[in-house]
């Protein structure tokens, strides 16, 4: 089977900054996937470059078999992301966003997705509100819409839950958690390491542009005595703070 | 296809949201121009024979307001989504380099056009305004809006912050269209501003497109039609090699 993302040797500078270093990393179809790593480490760089928003120096990224870089129009149609930043058109309603989204991807019937996508992000009664009337947190679900709206077989959160709040933490989980049983890949970075170690089968930690941890979840779990994953990535961090000293 | 399609409406629905400030402002803006030089010109001697210089002016203010507002809409559309951070939706959809160029593009021929109609009916309904060879008017109205909305373009990917794209409006955009004889002939200025006006390629846009009204103009409107075709190709050209490569836009 096609793995969902392929990555060989990735490499990517931001002029004397070396942000992602050979990095070497396979996302198996259907899996839901955590990437860890404290800021700065490379993962919206390696998201970055997956999604065709940055060019890779070197290496080759795969997204459901295509090419990033050759095959972009394929690669960007088989992923959905929802970007860190939080980010809206402020001339357009919700509806608009998402109908406007369907249509970049060859969309022009898709209101009964819309409609979907809108219930399960609790946003049905937000769909004629323009964006600049949104909370954060809704502006957040409306990304994940966006991202959502052409049913890619990928999905990448980068930090999807920052800026929302408990309860609709839990159902914009339910939510994503239904996709992956539909069959979607997840690939989700972030903060709240307790979300990784709940929800994703397998994790790869991040440090300083290299990969220092890709394993299942138990794995990762069974190699620290309290069994938790925060203990894990703390261990793997201090080593970091070790190799930093002189 | 499709995508193309809605960058296009998207861009299209985008200005027309705000049609006061894209549409009614350069219509009210424009006519204070015709009011004031038309008044202030009247006395003066024809510049071709049996044509008022409000009939003179209009075509030239009209152009100048196409131009102004395509390159407006696709280099304000671009500068808004960059320092906004929404231009991530239209970077992550299936759009290939001559989708978004040609959607930008068309959209700002649509705002350019629009606003260039407006303002000649409105001119129409107190000045009689001849239109002598139409199609020349309507060749140089839709090749002077690809170029400026093209130039719209490259501002808007260049420019990172709005101060930016203010250097383009007031530096490039705002004395091209000023010294491109919209308000004058070639003839009436000295030899070296006259000499220089040459190389200004708006000034061939608005030549060219008085000639569909007037029947006259300064050059022919082949030379006219062969310099700025040329310029609208090396333009597209530039940007769309420049769109291929993610300049400023891809990190």
């Amino acid at each position: 089977m096609v793995p969902a993302i392929e990555i060989r040797g990735a490499d990517k500078h931001y002029g004397s900054l070396h942000a992602l270093k050979a990095v070497d990393l396979t996302v198996d179809s259907g899996d839901f996937f955590a990437l860890l790593g404290p800021n700065g480490a490379g993962k919206t760089t390696l998201i970055n470059l997956l999604s065709g928003l940055s060019r890779p120096d070197g290496g080759i990224l795969k997204v459901m078999g295509h090419d990033v870089v050759r095959d972009y129009l394929q690669a960007r149609r088989n992923l959905g992301v929802v970007p860190q930043e939080l980010v809206f058109d402020p001339f357009f309603t919700v509806r608009e966003t998402l109908k406007i989204q369907s249509g970049y991807f060859g969309l022009r019937k898709n209101d009964e997705w819309i409609d979907d996508l809108l219930h399960n992000l609790q946003l049905s009664d937000k769909a004629e509100a323009n964006m600049r009337a949104l909370s954060g947190g809704m502006k957040r679900r409306v990304l994940i819409a966006q991202a959502l709206v052409h049913r890619p077989p990928v999905i990448v959160l980068d930090e999807p839950t920052a800026g929302v709040d408990v309860a609709l933490r839990q159902s914009l989980w339910k939510f994503i958690q239904r996709l992956n049983r539909e069959g979607h890949t997840i690939l989700l970075t972030t903060h709240y390491l307790e979300e990784a170690e709940t929800l994703c089968r397998r994790v790869a930690i991040l440090r300083q542009g290299q990969i220092v941890a890709d394993d299942t979840t138990e794995n990762l779990l069974q190699s620290s005595a309290s069994g938790k994953l925060e203990d894990v990535f703390v261990a793997l961090m201090q080593d970091e703070d070790e190799l930093a000293e002189p | 296809m499709h995508g193309f399609r809605t960058l296009f409406f998207k861009e299209v629905l985008r200005f027309w949201k705000v049609s006061f400030q894209t549409v009614l402002a350069p219509l009210v803006s424009t006519l204070l121009y015709l009011l004031v030089f038309a008044q202030v010109m009247a006395d003066h001697a024809e510049i071709y024979p049996g044509v008022s210089y409000a009939a003179f002016l209009i075509p030239g203010l009209v152009m100048m307001s196409m131009l102004q507002n395509a390159f407006a809409n696709s280099s304000s559309s671009l500068v808004q989504s960059k320092v906004t951070g929404n231009i991530v939706f239209v970077l992550l959809a299936p759009l290939s380099p001559g989708e978004f160029y040609g959607a930008y593009v068309l959209a700002s021929m649509v705002r350019g056009v629009l606003v260039g109609l407006v303002v000649f009916l409105a001119a129409w309904a107190f000045v009689e305004i001849p239109v002598r060879e139409p199609l020349w008017a309507v060749v140089f109205g839709l090749l002077a809006t690809i170029l400026s909305g093209t130039l719209g373009v490259l501002a808007g990917i260049w420019a990172e912050k709005f101060d930016q794209m203010a250097v383009w409006q007031n530096f490039v955009i705002l004395p091209l269209t000023f010294l491109s004889g919209a308000f004058y002939t070639l003839h009436s200025l000295p030899s070296f501003w006259a000499g220089l006006s040459r190389f200004n390629p708006f000034f061939y846009a608005i030549d060219g497109f008085r000639y569909g009204f007037l029947g006259n103009g300064d050059v022919s409107p082949w030379q006219s039609l062969l310099i700025v075709g040329g310029t609208c190709f090396a333009l597209s050209w530039t940007t769309l090699a420049l769109l291929r490569k993610g300049w400023r836009l891809r990190t």
